[in-house]
């Protein structure tokens, strides 16, 4: 186990480079820079922009650009804003809180839900509550979730006025259950559909036979003999999930009016601020990559096979 | 097709308690599946009786319904697409298939239990080999999970599986073929056959063709199926000899010849073989004595067994 997690931490190092790297050239492939966006329309004098640029680095070469960055980030510094000259590592604490509240609230959605649901339509493979599931999870899908947010949002807010449209800067859990709903929709499709396959496939393998010949009850076959079973590739999706609804809680932000990370970013890009999009894409993946090793350490302890191979 | 091969028919009294007929009797049992291709008639009124201490072996080839009808007792057949339309499984005088499913769960893994042909396959692989055998006491006798794995252990060192108190812990994936077999009698040695079974039913098609006591099976045959079976067995006296097997498939249970359902494959055939299904009859001897526990459902027994 020790040396599993030491070779999973070790694999952490290139993937951290890679994807940073990869986001801070993409940023300066972007056209336009930061220090001429300051100007906006004005006109402004060339010597005066390459001096702003020297002052602040971004006339050395991208690679050096890189590494400097990089050491500074290992040392708690992300840089500074160009536009508010606040340090990017208070604007970043500042939005993250609200972005992982949503999220947390939708990954707790999903996994409930997702679950639940997938168990009930599994067990009962193409009955009436099966074809349901199936059939409802399929739309969930097939609609993109800004369509899902703006339904909802006119639904459940300007026509029923059952939960606020909007969400204030210190959201309250109620303020959040339809954003977090919206943005755990499709991924609780997708697992709720994976949950009711592997159930479904694992109601016939031999291992369950034996469960009931020897006389088990139905709660404790089902409850421990499938479900471990069952699980495992549930747990494999929720991990490579966990990335996808950082980058799915941008657009629900967008639709919701709430300032988080979505927002951060979306300025930012604007302003073509490859420091503060590389410093909120930098946590993104530090914190894809944390989750993802503690859901491939929960697989290795629902699945035995993988501990020893 | 709906004709069946009844044998002996036991009286007796139906109470659980102090009850002294068959532990175990399979009365006209019918399973069938239902496929795309139509409806396979897997199991075509099987009916045998298994007493206390007494060893039956079911013999056939696959498809022939010995695991189905073993299914169907154990009621582990995955229904659908099974289906048992007709038919009694009595325990201790007990139909098991109208009872509650809770009674007929206490049966299961304690008076009756089934020992799989692949251990491997059949135990779960994310669950050690010791919870898994524990999880029987645990449910059966409410032993403690402590008390469980020491009686896992037990178990396991009865089979003989070396260290057991170190592999209890371990998974399924973990022991060797060497090991699991150790836990597990599986053969398709008619020889061993012999040495553990008291009475063999022969199957063919979801029927009894031949119910016998194991030697006098081995010695004398009285269905032609039955002869070509042990006919089948590679033996050290007849060395340099071509393998005899039974000519053709067995058939397809969705389209069960008629008459008798071996007739397309059998070197006896004539025509009554392809019209009349024969019943499961007592075999005598040639003088008319009484062979007990001897049945055939041949329309040439006679000619089978003596010759």
């Amino acid at each position: 186990m020790g040396r599993y997690v030491a070779r999973r931490l070790l694999q952490m190092i290139p993937v951290f480079i890679g994807s940073t790297l990869l986001i801070f050239l993409m940023m300066f492939a972007l056209p336009g820079d930061p220090v001429r966006a300051l100007a906006g329309e004005q006109a402004v004098d060339q010597a005066q922009i390459a001096a702003l640029k020297a002052e602040l680095g971004l006339d050395r070469p991208i690679l050096v650009q890189y590494v400097s960055y990089i050491g500074n980030v290992f040392q708690g510094d992300f840089g500074t804003q160009i536009a508010s000259q606040r340090p990017i590592s208070e604007v970043i604490l500042d939005a993250y809180p609200v972005t992982i509240q949503l999220a947390l609230f939708a990954f707790t959605f999903i996994v409930v839900a997702g679950i639940l649901l997938g168990v009930i339509a599994g067990l009962k493979p193409n009955s009436i509550r099966d074809r349901g599931l199936l059939g409802l999870t399929l739309l969930l899908i097939a609609v993109p979730s800004f369509v899902t947010g703006y339904t909802a949002q006119f639904v459940f807010s300007f026509k029923m006025g059952l939960v606020p449209p909007n969400v204030g800067l210190e959201p309250s859990w109620n303020e959040m259950l339809m954003p977090a709903m919206v943005l755990a929709s499709l991924s609780l499709a997708y697992v709720a559909r994976l949950t009711r396959t592997s159930i479904a496939e694992n109601l016939r393998a031999d291992y369950m036979r034996t469960a009931t010949a020897k006389g088990l009850p139905r709660r404790r076959i089902v409850g421990i003999h499938l479900m471990r079973n069952s699980l495992i590739p549930v747990v494999t999706f929720l991990g490579t999930d966990i990335g996808s609804l950082m980058g799915g809680a941008i657009v629900t932000e967008g639709i919701f009016n709430i300032k988080g990370v979505g927002g951060l970013i979306y300025e930012a890009l604007g302003r073509r601020e490859g420091a503060t999009v590389v410093g909120v894409v930098t946590i993104i993946v530090i914190v894809y990559l944390l989750a993802s090793l503690i859901v491939d350490l929960l697989y290795a302890v629902l699945d035995p096979r993988i501990r020893y191979a | 097709m709906t004709t069946t091969a009844k044998t002996a028919t036991v009286p007796g009294p139906r109470a659980a308690a102090d009850y002294d007929g068959h532990l175990l009797e399979v009365r006209d049992l019918h399973v069938e599946f239902h496929t795309r291709d139509g409806v396979a008639k897997a199991v075509n009124g099987v009916n045998y009786t298994v007493d206390a201490g007494e060893t039956l072996a079911v013999l056939g080839e696959s498809g022939s319904g010995k695991s189905v009808t073993a299914q169907a007792i154990m009621g582990i057949l995955d229904m659908p697409p099974g289906r048992i339309p007709q038919g009694e499984v009595l325990f201790r005088g007990q139909d098991m298939l109208t009872m509650g499913k809770e009674e007929r769960r206490k049966i299961r893994g304690q008076k009756i239990a089934m020992i799989f042909q692949d251990a491997l396959s059949s135990l779960n692989p994310v669950l050690s080999v010791g919870y898994q055998l524990g999880e029987m006491f645990r449910v059966h006798q409410g032993l403690s999970k402590k008390e469980a794995k020491a009686k896992a252990i037990e178990l396991m060192e009865r089979v003989k599986i070396p260290a057991a108190k170190e592999r209890v812990n371990d998974y399924p994936h973990q022991f060797s073929g060497g090991m699991r077999m150790g836990l597990i009698l599986i053969t398709h040695d008619l020889g061993v056959v012999a040495d553990v079974a008291d009475k063999i039913a022969v199957m063919y098609a979801g029927r009894i063709v031949e119910t016998a006591p194991v030697h006098e099976l081995y010695a004398r045959p009285a269905h032609p199926y039955t002869r070509g079976l042990l006919d089948s067995i590679p033996r050290l006296d007849q060395k340099g000899q071509e393998l005899y097997a039974i000519k053709g498939l067995p058939p397809n249970l969705t389209r069960i010849p008629s008459g008798c359902a071996f007739n397309p494959r059998c070197p006896m055939a004539q025509d009554i073989c392809r019209t009349e299904v024969p019943t499961l009859a007592p075999v005598t001897e040639q003088d008319g004595t009484d062979l007990p526990g001897r049945g055939s459902a041949c329309h040439f027994w006679k000619e089978t067994i003596h010759g």
